[in-house]
């Protein structure tokens, strides 16, 4: 089962592929100033991230999965509200500060406190934490009486060809809702109409496994109900989306972009099932094309980039890179349009260059959690049933990031993500149908898998999945279809204690 | 680069003064007198909540305005010794991970209370800001119904504090307390804090605003709980205590789990977040006690604790002096100008934070300072941020003077290391 797309060779002509002609800008990285390595160092690098051939006890580092900025694994609940570890005193400052902003609630225009006001005119939420709940990920609503706050639809239309990215290959094109542009808001200020209310339901379907265990999944459809602005598009395409964790970022920010390309295999042309490939998109920031990163369709390049358009189309805080002060209303939305927005004071738009950055960093540097139990038995026999069984063939388990020129938290540190941050085919069971620049509509990004253990910990629950649909780690991986059904199926017919070793690793991350 | 003891023995460097040949003042003696510090400042503490709690009791079996102004009185002392122990965290992970239950803020109060029409709404999204459980015995949270007919101090702590995730949800602790008492500020950038009526703890036909037995009933709840929250604490550096044990396990861990307390609550906590952020957002609710307007003092007493812990030496509530060898005696020995420089800084931020004070109490209260446009309060509380950096700087080079003399850089492959980074 052990996949060659991890084997150098392969990678190395796959970078050199996709780098020589169709993909440009994807090896450029305008966000980090780097220290390219020394052959040395590249050797090095090579060593400490091969795939382990000892599962009898834990490998060098492995416990320290953001390595020098790995944070204590506290029981409480703000384990993951910890700065990284080896930042500086006045970093920790700009870290509180960027806290401060991520907790706080905007209000709606005009109001006395101008630094806090442009909310909306239409919104998910008030402020960032409200989603990105302890810094953990959200959840859909436990039913009719619970808020939808941390989940929402995004939606577009079927662009035309001239609609795409001429610069970027195989760019799927796309355009917003006509009327209700990008996203759905379910809130809005006074006197404005929101846009939707958020409806889901479950069918519940079984699913056998070895040692006559029986799993349950709970199938979702989603209704935009409660319509403010007329019906959608006839061709619109939802796509529901749960608040991610927040930890390890900047860490993931910081990987060499060659080091993710090097895993892609688009053409599967070493014949293992499993493709990946890299996400492109058009940087406002940089005005390029680049590395899409963050999302769960890998649709933002960077975390400016990414907390810019979360202010604009989550709380309807204009920005710099976002200049609208209505958010994400579009021109059909005219009482959005037209009520008195946040901008134009002192601060120019809602949220400032100043306080955008002091939230990006906050974002950069949420910490990663160390790792339990790492020499338990039972997590060492899972680790050994998730590499044999071929997870890790996605769940890359380790990058080491670039050594960055000013220093930094981030710069040169062994991490372990357990993700290639490449899009894969997950099948028709979870296919969304609506693309996002080169994802298909049935194709994700891989989800990190660090500190998904402590989900409960820090939740208070363990819905897993971009919607949250699965309610345990073991669901989540029943889940898997498309280029990961052999590994999934491999799951199902397992030993029941390989299984359950599986999942006590799983945890343990 | 500071350094915490988390992964003591495996970050790149550790404060590892430990006993080096020519110094006199032994690790173990200054760590024994930081943690005197601590379990006199937890018992301190713990005494003047106990006096809150008897306090609150008088307020509600005898509501009058003399029982509100006594329990607002005690309070107020109950913070002094408090804020003094806040040097210990950022570096004692017992005590990181239990205070967010004791001093978290800011809080949506509408949680708790009634609130004024002002102040949010139904509508709100975070649907439990407005929640007002002293009026709403029975209610849905998280799409479960809740049994609130008793307001007990289990319903508080596991129930409504944080709840739904939110940490504005703040249900207990000395700020959760200071609304019950003062009520809310409507007097934004002016003069005035929060004016609660006595009657709002009235009996029978006196009660205002409604549910008076019930906010009694929270009032209480949240006060035992303090006093018990508390006595954990102050437990926890007894001679056997788990955080003294801590520290004395590895004194090299602990002298470093001291700078990283002074820096930290110096720099990120007090001239950050408590600080800089308000005049940021110029926002009048941006203050550490924003109810009882008595944020000047809560500045100076984290101040003090920080200067506290560098003397060795803590003044006591019943007059006593808690002191002993010191960091200061440590670095005087090793480099006298590197001392003299520590404790000057530390004098100046004693006085700039002490202006603050100073103008709070003849009338320009902290909120005020605050306010756009008001550039003598941006100076008083810029004098105040720009001290606590200044000093974290000399925090910083104590911490390389330290490492520099017997610096340990780890090996980074050690297998018997865990906790071993690759660099």
């Amino acid at each position: 089962m052990f996949k060659p797309a991890l084997f150098p060779m392969s990678s190395i002509f796959a970078a050199a592929m996709m780098a020589s002609s169709a993909l440009a800008g994807v090896l450029d990285e305008p966000h980090l100033d780097i220290v390219p390595r020394t052959p040395e160092e590249a050797a090095r690098i090579a060593a400490v991230t091969a795939m382990p051939v000892d599962f009898t006890a834990p490998a060098a580092f492995e416990e320290m999965s953001a390595g020098a900025a790995t944070v204590r694994a506290t029981d409480v609940r703000d384990v993951f509200s910890h700065a990284s570890e080896n930042l500086g005193f006045d970093e920790e400052l700009t870290f509180k500060l960027g806290n401060g902003l991520f907790k706080k609630v905007w209000v709606s225009s005009p109001s006395s406190t101008l630094a806090s006001d442009g909310l909306g005119p239409i919104y998910n939420a008030r402020s960032c934490q409200r989603c990105h709940l302890k810094d953990g990920r959200g959840h859909p609503p436990s039913g009719p009486d619970d808020s939808a706050t941390s989940i929402f639809l995004r939606v577009s239309i079927p662009g035309k060809p001239e609609d795409g990215i001429a610069e970027i290959e195989d760019y799927i094109a796309t355009l917003p809702d006509p009327v209700y542009g990008s996203q759905l808001q379910d809130e809005s200020v006074a006197g404005v109409p929101a846009e939707y209310r958020f409806e889901v339901a479950y069918q519940e379907v079984q699913v056998a496994l070895s040692g006559g265990e029986v799993a349950q999944l709970r199938v979702p459809s989603y209704r935009a109900a409660n319509l403010g602005y007329g019906p959608l598009h006839a061709e619109a395409m939802l796509s529901p989306r749960v608040a991610p964790q927040m930890i390890g970022l900047g860490l993931v920010e910081a990987i060499p972009a060659a080091d993710i390309i090097a895993n892609a295999d688009p053409d599967d042309v070493n014949g293992d099932g499993i493709s990946g490939r890299a996400n492109v998109v058009w940087s406002t920031e940089f005005d390029q094309p680049m590395l899409g990163r963050f999302g769960h369709k890998a649709g933002q390049p960077t975390i400016t980039e990414q907390s810019a358009a979360a202010f604009s189309g989550d709380i309807g805080i204009s920005s710099s890179l976002f200049p609208a002060g209505a958010g994400e209303c579009t021109v059909m939305q005219t009482a959005c349009q037209s009520a008195t927005h946040g901008d134009g004071d002192v601060r120019e738009f809602e949220i400032d260059d100043e306080g955008l950055d002091l939230v990006t960093f906050y974002s950069r540097n949420l910490g990663v959690p160390a790792r339990r139990d790492v020499g338990d038995p039972q997590v060492l026999r899972g680790k050994e049933v998730f590499y044999d069984t071929g997870c890790a063939a996605c769940h890359q388990p380790k990058f080491v990031t670039n050594r960055l020129a000013d220093g930094g938290a981030q710069s040169f540190q062994l991490i372990w993500p357990y993700s290639d941050f490449l899009l894969h085919d997950m099948g028709e069971g979870l296919a969304d149908h609506r693309p996002e620049a080169r994802a298909t509509g049935r194709e994700w990004r891989t989800a990190p898998l660090w500190g998904i253990g402590l989900t409960e910990q820090v939740s208070g629950h363990t819905f897993f999945l971009h919607d949250g649909r699965a309610r345990s780690l073991l669901e989540a991986v029943l889940w898997h279809g498309g280029e990961a059904e052999v590994a999934r199926d491999a799951v199902v017919d397992m030993l029941p204690e390989d299984r359950d070793a599986l999942i006590r690793f799983l945890e343990s991350l | 680069m500071k350094n915490r003891p988390f992964f003591a023995t495996s970050t790149a460097m550790v404060v590892a003064f430990a006993t080096s040949a020519f110094a006199q003042v032994e690790d173990a003696a200054i760590l024994e007198t930081y943690a005197n510090i601590a379990q006199a400042g937890y018992e301190d503490s713990l005494t003047s909540a106990q006096k809150l709690l008897a306090a609150v009791d008088s307020l509600v079996a005898d509501p009058s305005d003399l029982t509100l102004q006594a329990a607002q009185v005690a309070w107020r002392a109950a913070r002094v010794p408090y804020q003094q122990t806040e040097v210990f965290r950022f570096g004692n992970a017992i005590v990181d991970d239990w205070e967010g239950k004791v001093n978290a803020w800011p809080l949506d109060e509408g949680l708790i209370d009634y609130v004024d029409a002002s102040y949010g709404g139904p509508t709100d999204e975070n649907e439990i800001a407005v929640l007002n459980v002293v009026a709403t015995p029975q209610f849905t949270l998280s799409g479960e119904t809740i049994d609130a007919t008793e307001i007990t101090p289990a319903l508080l702590s596991d129930t409504l504090h944080e709840a739904d995730g939110v940490e504005a949800n703040v249900a207990t602790g000395y700020h959760a307390i200071e609304f019950l008492l003062w009520g809310q500020d409507l007097n934004g950038h002016a003069a005035g804090a929060g004016a609660r009526p006595w009657t709002d703890y009235a009996t029978g036909d006196d009660c205002t605003n409604g549910n008076c037995d019930r906010r009694g009933d929270y009032l209480r709840a949240a006060s035992e709980l303090l006093v018990s929250d508390l006595t954990w604490m102050a437990a926890q550096w007894d001679e056997d205590g788990a955080a003294r044990q801590a520290l004395l396990d590895d004194s090299k861990a602990g002298i470093d789990a001291i700078l990283t307390g002074m820096g930290s609550l110096s720099y990120g906590e007090q001239a950050g977040e408590r600080m800089r952020l308000g005049l940021m957002l110029n926002d009048p609710e941006e203050e550490h006690d924003c109810f009882s307007d008595n944020t000047h003092n809560s500045h100076y007493y984290d101040g003090l604790g920080i200067q506290n812990v560098y003397l060795g030496a803590y003044q006591r509530a019943d007059g006593r002096l808690v002191e002993g060898p010191s960091l200061s005696d440590l670095i005087s020995e090793l480099d006298p100008v590197l001392d003299a420089e520590m404790r000057t800084k530390l004098s100046q931020t004693m006085l700039k934070l002490g202006r603050i004070k100073t103008a709070a109490e003849a009338g320009l209260s902290y909120d005020m300072m605050l306010e756009r446009g008001n550039d003598a309060g941006e100076a008083l509380v810029m004098g105040g941020v720009n001290a606590l950096i200044d000093q974290t700087r000399t925090i910083e080079r104590i911490v390389s003077v330290l490492g520099a003399d017997g610096i340990e850089i780890e090996g980074s492959d050690s297998l018997d290391n865990p906790g071993a980074v690759f660099e």
